[in-house]
């Protein structure tokens, strides 16, 4: 079990509050001011340390094994979810679920990572890393969505693409390319979650929509922390400062033009209230589909094609600014 | 056919000397047999071995030369430079010393030129520049080239020299050009126009992964390394040595995602022969 450092002190008072609680009930002592007290107390411990988290730490947040799963949301934003199986072309990949659901009263497709809930769901899913029949399970079941006019909505959880001998055979590049392009010019609304990891190249594959939204305490990145340390420092055991240099959290996002909307966690994350954070990213979606509901198929499209064509920052050399010895 | 003729007004000097891996000097040892060769001999041969038939890599000057009609080939879309956005360490240093030793702005050339007397646009990466990485500027610059061609009513040819993939230093802006270029793609394909992506050694990561895989026609050179993730990282996860030719071009033929492997000495009538298939019919 993997017990955040940060986290210790909080778990320990919330102990203490939940056999504060049982004495109560079972011995007839009453500790209900005392509880309140602690419960207080706990709240504000709570959201004193996750304000204040590291990126380093964050990143730990969003791998916790208690974090909920795509499963976990899907299960309490939507109604009647029907999962599919398989690409059609070579099997199904567990790490990738889909399938139409209701929300709203209404049809949408569900896509998503999905990481498993103990050790022996997690080897079944295969750590949420998907091979290439799981992005083109994605892209068959939103061509699907786009067929019906159903709106897709994305969720991301994943370390990456998984980088298998198998995954490379049967183009793992090729798939994740296709992806990019074809959800580019996907005939319905896309709306993408990041909730937990943001996994590089395995994170885009499913990643390209009209509205790009994240919890607070995921984090989505070009490669892990660990990874950046060994290649920056040849020590993967600085990941927590290779996490400060790579600007991977929601906040960093947000700024660099990359995301939409930070969605809030409760306090203490989103593994301590699973219903809570379902409730924010469920009217996160509500608010968001509202707002690209009304537009033309044509002006949707173009808006998606700018949103990704304008990402990116550099310097740009004019003429004159060369000739005068300096740059524009 | 002339790699390193007299350089053209309109084109960026890169002397031979830069590039990565190929001393200046009377000997070159080939990298793959480890055989001594004449370095005249082998510039001659096209950088490639004539004993073992290995390509050493070249630059996109070098292979804007060995493609392209003699004196059509213009850059454009601008000039653009990096920024260090993140203010990633050592990353302006990096980018200073590679723009030194490369004769480049960034890991990509752009421009347009002929092929056999047919119009084209071509963007070629540049593995003697931080690997060929994409990072903002290489997306942008493939974006443009992209668009540039669906202005033009022209193919699109890229060359990709780059074993970087998404490049670190940019952080997530770098993964989200993968989307861009995909993007671009898209609206070429919706132009209906073609495009012809070359891979060269070395393609990896985040290069493979967008612009690398989505050509109509995919032409590779003879045993360049294409792949998603490297050798080393799946020799970690699956703890086991790779199988000899996994990864390389001839490979990737086999499994279906390259149309075939092209020697470099015919590479440029390849491409003569299959841009005929997309002569506008009023030209013919
Ligand atoms: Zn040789």
């Amino acid at each position: 079990m993997d017990r955040l450092d940060f986290d210790k002190s909080i778990i320990e008072l919330e102990k203490k509050i939940e056999e504060l609680k049982k004495m109560t009930e079972s011995k007839a002592i009453d500790f209900s001011d005392e509880i309140l007290k602690l419960e207080i107390k706990a709240e504000k411990m709570r959201k004193e340390i996750y304000e204040k988290l590291t990126p380093w730490q964050r990143q730990q947040v969003a791998r916790h094994m208690q974090r909920p799963r795509t499963l976990d949301y899907v299960g309490r934003i939507f109604e009647d979810f029907t999962p599919l199986s398989g690409d059609r072309l070579f099997k199904d990949d567990p790490a990738i679920i889909g399938g139409p659901a209701m929300f709203e009263g209404r049809p949408v497709m569900i896509i998503g990572t999905q990481k498993g809930k103990d050790t022996k769901d997690s080897i079944h899913r295969n750590f949420g890393m998907p091979n290439p029949e799981g992005y083109r399970k994605a892209l068959r079941l939103v061509n699907m969505a786009a067929k019906f006019g159903w709106p897709v909505i994305s969720f991301i959880d994943t370390a990456g693409a998984f980088p298998g001998l198998g995954a490379e055979e049967r183009g793992q590049a090729e798939a994740i390319a296709k992806n990019l392009r074809d959800f580019s010019t996907a005939e319905t609304q896309i709306i993408i979650v990041v909730h937990g990891e943001g996994g590089s190249g395995g994170a885009i594959g499913i990643g390209v929509g009209d509205k790009v939204l994240m919890l607070e305490n995921a984090v989505y990145s070009v490669i892990s922390p660990e990874g950046c340390a060994a290649i920056l420092w040849k020590d993967s055991s600085k990941a927590s400062n290779a996490a400060d240099v790579i600007k991977m959290t929601a906040h960093d996002l947000l700024e660099l033009g990359v995301i939409d909307e930070i969605i809030k966690e409760p306090s203490g994350g989103a593994h301590r209230n699973y219903d809570k954070t379902a409730a924010e990213i469920k009217a996160a979606l509500k608010r968001n589909l509202a707002e690209i509901k009304p537009l033309e198929l044509h002006d949707l499209l173009e808006r998606r094609y700018q949103k990704f064509r304008n990402m990116g920052k550099f310097l740009e050399i004019t003429a004159e600014a060369a000739g005068a010895g300096k740059a524009g | 056919m002339a790699l390193f003729k007299k350089t053209k007004p309109n084109e960026v000097e890169v002397p031979l000397k830069r590039r990565v891996g190929v001393p200046n000097g009377l000997w070159t040892k080939c990298e793959a047999c480890k055989e001594a060769l004449y370095t005249k001999v082998l510039e001659e041969n096209l950088k490639v071995c004539p004993k073992c038939g290995y390509h050493f890599r070249l630059t996109s000057k070098e292979r804007v030369n060995l493609i392209m009609d003699e004196g059509t080939f213009t850059e454009n879309c601008g000039r653009l430079v990096a920024l260090d956005v993140l203010a990633f360490p050592e990353y302006k240093e990096k980018l200073k010393k590679n723009q030194e030793t490369s004769g480049l702005d960034d890991a990509v050339v752009t421009g347009e030129g002929r092929i056999g007397g047919m119009q084209v646009a071509i963007g070629l990466t540049d593995s003697s520049f931080m690997m060929g990485s994409m990072g903002s500027v290489v997306g942008e610059k493939i974006a443009r080239i992209i668009e540039l061609a669906i202005g033009r009513k022209c193919p699109l040819i890229i060359v990709s020299s780059s074993g970087g993939g998404a490049r670190m230093q940019e952080g997530i802006l770098s993964l989200m050009q993968m989307a861009k270029t995909s993007a671009a793609l898209a609206k070429l394909a919706k132009a209906k126009l073609p495009y012809i992506c070359i891979l060269t050694d070395p393609t990896g990561g985040g290069v493979t992964a967008s612009f690398g895989m989505l050509g109509d026609i995919t032409i590779a050179e003879p045993n360049a390394l294409i792949c998603f993730a490297g050798p080393r990282v799946i020799e970690q996860t699956i703890k086991q040595k790779l199988p000899k030719g996994f990864q390389r071009a001839e490979f990737l033929v086999s499994q279906g995602f390259v149309d075939m492997v092209v020697q470099r000495k015919n590479m440029k009538e390849t491409l003569v022969k299959v841009l005929k298939y997309f002569k506008p019919a009023e030209h013919n």
